[in-house]
């Protein structure tokens, strides 16, 4: 079941930054304004997909005061904090084709890269990561599970606005690593079964496609 | 893999999921993510708030910015070679973190008794991850830990007063639980077991001995 009917006071507000088209796909280019998937989205996949270095340091620019932000926060100095922004860059440009719009927004999918690398760095220890999936030759990404699950994110961000202070430092320290995992309380009312669900149906396409391919 | 119905609990994953779960713990964890799309999927949910939290993050302070010619620098080292670490693979009953765990070699078995094998795999003052090897229809050792013990089955099946657990199946024990695991009649049960602290065979025959001669 998806919905496509987006609500203007639902969208993510635009980072300052200009689009330039030629980052997006041209098949993105050609798509109605409500199945378009978010600029970080076209960034992403234009560095997956074309090794853009526009696009690429258009991501630089979004994510890189966002990601020194969040490392900052666990006491480290700002010079080591650079350190680990630049390999969690890197590793993006280099894990590019791992990129599954349909599972994971590109915030995630780099939310995911920091915490692994921080660990890497600080801990000297690589962090136990799950089989990566094989992603098929040929992608036929549909828009509009793209933009479904950003429209679930763009809700689970409200709802991330409306916690009571207390409630939502607690969501923080939780989720940038600053609580141990008997001091977490799971129940915060965040709306993530439809994200989770939505994610399900990515997995299940993808492993339907890559069956395709294992059987031609 | 389906029939998994012991799935990872949600403060374990968001532990696991903003990295503050230890390296033992997160090596079952990876592994049975591994195995099962609903905890790969959960885990993409709890990412999803990592990601929109580092998205809201910069908006809340203006102040924080980056060093002028890191941006440069960057652009410069997209061309570098690079070595990719190894990739591992699945091998057998092994899901990829198993194996890279494991080095991509086969466990080195130790025995333990009653037909009963480990091979550690780590083992710090963090906690201590291992591979368990029960033949079919054997008592899983009595032993010690201090606070929380993950066990992932990766192959056959072992039933315990909370219930049975087949492969893929994550079973999450606290201190407080006092179970007696069986393995069922059958192949061996392998499974993948970590705790908190360095896990002791307590007077591991006497301690056996009762309930398979019961048996």
């Amino acid at each position: 079941m998806l919905e496509l009917d987006v609500d203007p006071a639902l969208e993510v507000p635009a980072p300052p930054v200009t689009v330039e088209m030629h980052s997006a796909t041209p098949r993105e280019r050609k798509d109605v304004e409500k199945t378009t998937p978010s600029e970080q989205t076209l960034w992403m996949l234009a560095v997956r997909d074309k090794r853009d270095r526009v696009a690429f340091g258009q991501l630089f620019d979004h994510f890189a005061p966002r990601l020194k932000g969040v490392i900052c926060r666990s006491g480290i100095s700002q010079g080591q904090a650079e350190d680990i922004v630049q390999d969690v860059m890197l590793t993006v440009w280099r894990k590019a084709h791992l990129f599954d719009p349909q599972r994971a927004q590109v915030s995630s999918w780099i939310y995911q890269i920091a915490r692994n690398r921080q660990i890497d760095v600080i801990r000297k220890e690589r962090r136990p990561v799950p089989e990566e999936l094989k992603q098929p030759e040929e992608v036929q990404e549909d828009a509009s599970q793209i933009v479904a699950l950003e429209q679930e994110t763009t809700r689970l961000r409200e709802a991330l606005q409306r916690l009571k202070p207390a409630q939502r430092e607690m969501v923080e320290k939780a989720y940038l690593g600053e609580l141990s995992h008997s001091d977490i309380r799971a129940e915060t009312g965040l709306p993530l079964g439809t994200i989770k669900s939505r994610i399900r149906l990515g997995l299940e396409r993808l492993r339907h496609e890559l069956k395709g391919t294992e059987t031609t | 893999m389906s029939g998994i119905t012991h799935h990872i609990p949600d403060e374990l994953l968001i532990a696991y999921a903003s990295g503050s779960l230890d390296q033992a713990y997160s090596l079952v964890l990876a592994a049975h993510i591994s195995m099962c799309d609903e905890c790969r999927a959960r885990l993409g949910a709890h990412e999803a708030v990592g990601g929109a939290m580092l998205e809201e993050f910069a908006a809340s302070d203006q102040s924080i910015s980056v060093s002028s010619g890191m941006k440069a620098r960057l652009m410069d080292a997209l061309d570098e070679p690079y070595e990719a670490p190894p990739v591992y693979e699945r091998s057998g009953v092994f899901p990829a973190p198993v194996m890279e765990a494991l080095g991509g070699l086969p466990p080195k078995w130790k025995p333990l008794g009653m037909g009963v094998r480990q091979s550690i795999l780590s083992h710090g003052k963090t906690g201590s991850v291992r591979l368990l090897y029960i033949p079919g229809g054997q008592a899983v050792p009595d032993h010690g830990h201090n606070g929380l013990e993950l066990t992932l089955v990766l192959q056959g099946a072992f039933s315990d007063e909370t219930g049975r657990f087949g492969v893929g199946d994550m079973e999450v024990a606290n201190s407080d639980l006092e179970h007696t695991p069986i393995a069922d009649e059958g192949p061996a049960c392998i499974c993948l077991a970590a705790t908190d602290a360095a896990l002791r065979f307590r007077s591991f025959i006497p301690r056996l001995l009762q309930p398979v001669f019961r048996i």
